[in-house]
């Protein structure tokens, strides 16, 4: 499968990445690593008429310790994520998940900040910076703004994102020592998730964050708010999918998707509480 | 557009369209056709080459992407007629029965082993999520790869 025609541009700073999709409108998109971009392009699904490629731009893929938290360059490839040793130190959720992106394959080209933008409700990495509390950097035309990643997810694949906006960073605070789960439950090791859960639990507070269970990633807050007034994790687990708007599709119902949030969010937030 | 990618050791100048896929690049334009389209979405790995040393799949990188680096094909990888030690192993541990995952799960195998040379059972069976077995031929080509860590090759 061959995507339709496009012109292609290679971008040698966020600066003029940012003045070439000014220039070309919405028809023009970033290329980070490409995969969750090209399949769509591929399937025709997508046919951006200008690609502004930014997947050379080395000086945003870097992850450092910025005190209170951990600062992802957005062109960071998941495998740098997964093996870093500040994220395993520091956000040890985030590492696990990336680690359950795809594939090693997909893996070494696919990137945080394309992830992100992408804003797909079934990624791995949107879920769980969601869960962290995450805030993402972005740079545009007009300058930098930082969006929460609470006010980030607007609809099914659509992102606070504006159209000449490019996200450049990735904060997420450090967990400072408190427990932790990823769960992922699939029929094939590298499909999506049908459902996902990213959680964490301590140092007095708790979040959880649902994968693939609506057209947004779904922070779970009414978990966290019964888990803080003192509920058992079985009764704050039944209230996972209180705030989720699950769809059928071919690989399950809304009910069994209702019914897999609660396992898993039970069984993370198990895993969290150890 | 005009790119220059480094192909198992020679360079090729082409003039390709940007949404040339590099797979279809190193088939098509290059010839080398033992690297193989199977799902074509990503999935199944069959188009696994590498790309500066990793392992990606060439159906999801466009040829454009490829300018200026290095990449190695299942061709690249015999010396002076002498198959790569992991080629061997699934020679001698029959890792292959109709053949058409085989160039990709020696090319995702050699990146296994080149990011964790002394793998587990268990760590080889995930490092290869990413590589689909039609034939469901998945024990032997485990084996291979674990024989081949254990040649220390």
């Amino acid at each position: 499968m061959i995507p339709s025609l496009f012109d292609y541009k290679r971008a040698s700073s966020a600066a003029e990445a940012i003045s070439l999709v000014t220039e070309y409108g919405e028809d023009a998109k970033f290329l980070a690593g490409g995969h969750s971009l090209l399949p769509l392009m591929k399937l025709r699904l997508a046919a951006p008429s200008v690609l502004v490629d930014i997947g050379r731009l080395k000086d945003l893929s870097y992850i450092t310790d910025a005190g209170s938290y951990i600062a992802i360059g957005a062109l960071t490839r998941h495998m740098d994520v997964e093996t870093s040793s500040i994220v395993k130190q520091h956000v040890p959720l985030l590492a696990c998940a990336a680690g359950h992106v795809g594939d090693p394959q997909v893996r070494h080209r696919g990137t945080i900040g394309g992830s992100i933008a992408h804003a797909d409700s079934a990624s791995d990495l949107p879920a769980t910076t969601l869960a962290l509390g995450a805030t993402y950097v972005v740079q545009g035309a007009s300058g930098t703004r930082e969006i929460a990643a609470t006010d980030f997810y607007k609809g099914f694949l659509e992102s606070a994102l504006r159209p000449d906006e490019m996200l450049t960073e990735i904060r997420v605070p450090k967990m400072n020592g408190a427990g932790w789960s990823f769960q992922k439950f699939n029929r094939r090791a590298q499909d999506w998730a049908i459902v996902g859960v990213a959680a964490w639990r301590g140092n007095g507070g708790s979040g959880v964050a649902l994968v693939n269970m609506g057209s947004t990633p779904v922070l779970a807050t009414d978990v966290a708010t019964a888990l803080a007034s003192g509920a058992s994790v079985a009764d704050a687990a039944e209230l996972a999918a209180a705030q989720a708007d699950p769809q059928s599709d071919l690989n399950a119902s809304a009910e069994y998707r209702t019914h897999l949030a609660k396992v898993l969010v039970r069984r993370a937030l198990e895993e969290a509480s150890k | 557009m005009k790119i220059s990618v480094t192909v198992n050791g020679q360079t090729h100048e082409s003039d390709v369209e940007p949404r040339t896929l590099l797979v279809q690049y190193v088939r098509e334009d290059l010839g080398l056709t033992g690297t193989n389209i199977g799902c074509d979405t990503s999935s199944c790995g069959a188009c696994s080459l590498h790309l500066d040393g990793e392992a990606v799949k060439s159906c999801t990188v466009l040829a454009v992407q490829a300018d200026g680096s290095q990449v190695t094909t299942i061709e690249g990888l015999a010396t002076d007629g002498k198959m790569h030690p992991m080629q061997e192993a699934f020679m001698q541990n029959h890792g292959l029965q109709c053949g058409f995952c085989t160039p990709g799960m020696v090319m995702a195998a050699i990146g296994l082993l080149n990011e964790n040379p002394n793998p587990t059972e268990d760590e080889v069976r995930i490092g290869l999520e990413g590589n689909l077995c039609r034939c469901t031929g998945y024990h032997n080509i485990v084996q291979s790869i674990l024989a081949c860590a254990k040649g220390g090759k």
